[in-house]
């Protein structure tokens, strides 16, 4: 999960990162409240978890709180792509002499984190490393030992940042690891004029599997903002929206994002990804399809189902509990395999729903939902 | 002799009393995996009685006492046990890892779904330094059909044989092992779906290429990361047996993760595309769909001779 800026803001200060002094506020009227008590100037910068934001004129300085409260008028409910600007953040502006970069995150490949940092900040990192790669340092840090002062001090001078960043980068890392972040960035950390150093935006990413113990943010989650995303969310289902017409519900990640590539071979389009695990109740069954369904855009739907640890009788009886419940409006195929398939295919055949068609493999079963598709 | 799994391995099960531990060791056993022990501190001493069912080369309709350890080092003082499977919950799941490599046990094999990302980090980091491969988390374990399993792979989709396969998803490997069933394999590795594992496609492509039971290599793999990328760089490098590939994840949307944590196109990084093309230009061949790749992997096999480089000479 991203999080704001303000909240990574708050999470800096927490931390002992020099922050500039900012509020946050979804009215207009107490923006230029908040601009006054910043002394009259204020950067007002729209919250949204997307980059690019200045680039789409979601963050303007205002000259007095006046200007302060026009400009949180037009920020506010801005979209910026796909996201709308619900709250802006008033932030006292600085007289910035330099701007660096600075970042830890995760390294897939290594199996650990990597600091990443250069002088050239205020931009877009990943333009620089392209046109100018050895202006970014790229420092790997041992999880065991974390980033001390002396490691700090290896990974600024590494990126030719002044030592007076030295301390912004250990407390950055005691962010990563207090908070469970996959990303802590800071872009631009800058100097002042005055030679302070500051955090002047950042991005803070946390890992989802880590929940059960950081139970701060979890009031903060965003529902998402695709209504039937959000009715899949609530019923606990791993349900992704596409732009298609062959809605997919399949068991296991690996095997419904493959569905979705068959079924785009088929020449159709995949609605969405459904992962309904390897259980298949009737109940996750009956929850999933009233969601596939639901989407106007549907006109068939696909069940693709391995039984590897499932069984396919039991995969075919929720399938015909869940049509007890759930009014198929769409033709369904489903292609149950493996496991018990002879007896799974002979419940659904005894069953005989008239909208319900089986196909025997994976790759008939998606050539023949993208044929329903497409006539229909 | 397959890699990392033989039928001369000693299983222990870590959270073997929970309700997934108890499921799948009673399934292990049908398997005919020699599972040896189970740990748990709170339940030393005891055993645990399992009904285990039909399998193929299991007990069958045997019961069968399994000894209940304190910690992973009674266990294997006690049994010779070389192998742990964990099904232990996120929140004490690196602390069950970090016991069973402080007590020196070979491969530790990591079921769980759900482990925070740094706690993954922190383990696999102390396993490498002990000497302890780990396979996971969050992933189905692996095979060695005919011999022994450890974790949640299903031992009656798929014969012995001669085919090695690595995957990052367990119903792909479900899927392609249902395919070739009759062809059989040598040993079945499911890596997992997390961004970051303790063994890479590319530790398994060694283990396969080194493997004298093993002819043809089947790579399995899915949007995110650059794991495809790098093992493709591996094998143009140091692979001489056939490697037939599949990648899933083609219709992702970029930004969104499908399913697995680590399956996420993040920008132009991680795609399907990339992975494929840098699988094909090391002369793997990849398949459009599962059926496909199977198709693929028989034609390999039936050629002149399967022996020998014939996909990428």
């Amino acid at each position: 999960m991203d999080l704001y800026e303000h909240q990574a803001r708050q999470l800096f200060e927490e931390h002992g990162i020099p922050v500039p002094r900012a509020e946050v506020t979804d009215s207009p009227k107490e923006a230029r409240a908040i601009a006054r008590r910043l002394g009259g100037r204020a950067v007002v910068k729209a919250q949204v978890r997307t980059g690019g934001r200045g680039k789409a004129g979601g963050v303007k300085l205002a000259a007095d709180p006046a200007a302060a409260e026009l400009t949180a008028r037009q920020i506010l409910g801005m979209d910026i792509k796909g996201h709308r600007v619900d709250t802006v953040m008033l932030a006292q502006p600085v007289d910035i002499d330099t701007e660096y970069y600075v970042s830890y995150v995760l390294d897939r490949t290594a199996g650990g984190f990597l600091a990443i940092a250069s002088a050239e900040g205020g931009t877009d990192i990943e333009e620089v490393a392209a046109s100018r790669p050895e202006a970014v340092a790229r420092v790997p840090v041992d999880p065991a030992e974390g980033v001390t002062s002396a490691k700090a001090g290896e990974i600024a001078e590494a990126a030719g940042l002044p030592p007076g960043t030295v301390d912004t980068l250990v407390r950055l890392w005691r962010v990563l690891v207090a908070e469970d972040a996959l990303l802590v960035e800071v872009n631009p950390l800058v100097r002042t004029r005055q030679g302070r150093v500051l955090a002047l935006d950042g991005k803070v990413t946390l890992d989802d599997n880590a929940r059960f113990r950081q139970e701060r943010w979890g009031a903060d989650t965003p529902a998402p903002g695709d209504p039937l995303e959000a009715a899949a969310a609530a019923k606990g289902l791993n349900y992704v929206r596409l732009d298609g017409e062959v809605g997919v519900i399949g068991n296991g990640a690996g095997l419904v994002m493959s569905t979705l590539d068959v079924v785009a071979g088929c020449g159709a389009r995949p609605a969405n990804f459904l992962d309904i695990g390897g259980g298949a109740s009737a109940r996750v069954m009956a929850d999933g399809l009233s969601v596939v369904l639901a989407d106007p855009a549907v006109k068939s739907v696909l069940v693709n189902v391995f039984g590897g640890i499932t069984a396919c009788d039991a995969v075919a009886e929720g399938i015909v509990q869940a049509l007890e419940s759930v009014r198929l409006t769409k033709p369904l195929v489903v292609r149950l395999d493996g496991n018990n398939a002879a007896r799974g295919r002979a419940v659904l055949d005894r069953r005989a729903h008239p909208g319900v068609e089986q196909a025997t493999t994976m790759d008939g079963a998606a050539r023949r939902a993208a044929q329903l598709a497409t006539d229909a | 002799m397959a890699i990392y799994l033989t039928k001369d391995s000693r299983v222990l099960v870590q959270g073997m009393t929970g309700g997934e531990g108890t499921k799948h060791t009673r399934r292990m056993l049908a398997a005919g995996t020699n599972v040896v022990g189970g740990v748990n501190p709170r339940k030393a001493g005891r055993t645990v009685d399992f009904d285990v069912p039909r399998g193929p080369n299991g007990r069958a309709g045997a019961t069968v006492a399994v000894p209940v350890f304190g910690s992973v080092r009674e266990g294997m003082a006690a049994t010779g046990a070389d192998v742990t499977v964990v099904f232990v919950p996120p929140p004490f799941t690196k602390a069950a890892v970090v016991e069973a490599a402080d007590a020196g046990i070979g491969l530790a094999v990591v079921i769980t779904e759900g482990v925070p990302v740094h706690d993954t980090v922190a383990f696999t980091a102390h396993a490498r330094r002990r000497g302890t491969r780990i396979i996971g988390p969050n992933c189905p374990g692996l095979i060695t059909p005919g011999q022994s399993g450890a974790g949640i792979i299903p031992a009656d989709i798929a014969e012995p044989g001669r085919i090695g396969l690595v995957s990052k998803s367990g119903t792909l490997t479900y899927q392609l092992m249902y395919e070739l069933r009759d062809v059989g394999f040598s040993t079945c590795v499911g890596i997992g779906g997390d961004p970051v594992v303790g063994t890479t496609h590319i530790d398994c492509l060694a283990a396969f290429q080194d493997d004298p039971d093993t002819d043809l290599i089947v790579l399995i793999g899915e949007i995110g990361g650059d794991a495809e990328e790098r093992a493709a760089a591996y094998i143009r490098a140091h692979v001489t047996k056939p490697v037939v590939g599949y990648i899933a994840g083609f219709t992702a949307p970029e930004g969104r993760t499908m399913g697995h944590a680590g399956a996420i196109v993040s920008g132009s990084s991680g795609t399907a595309q990339a992975k494929k093309r840098a699988l094909e230009a090391a002369g793997v061949q990849v398949g459009d769909t599962p059926t496909d790749t199977a198709r693929l992997v028989l034609a390999t096999l039936a050629g002149p001779d399967p022996g020998r480089d014939v996909t990428h000479g």
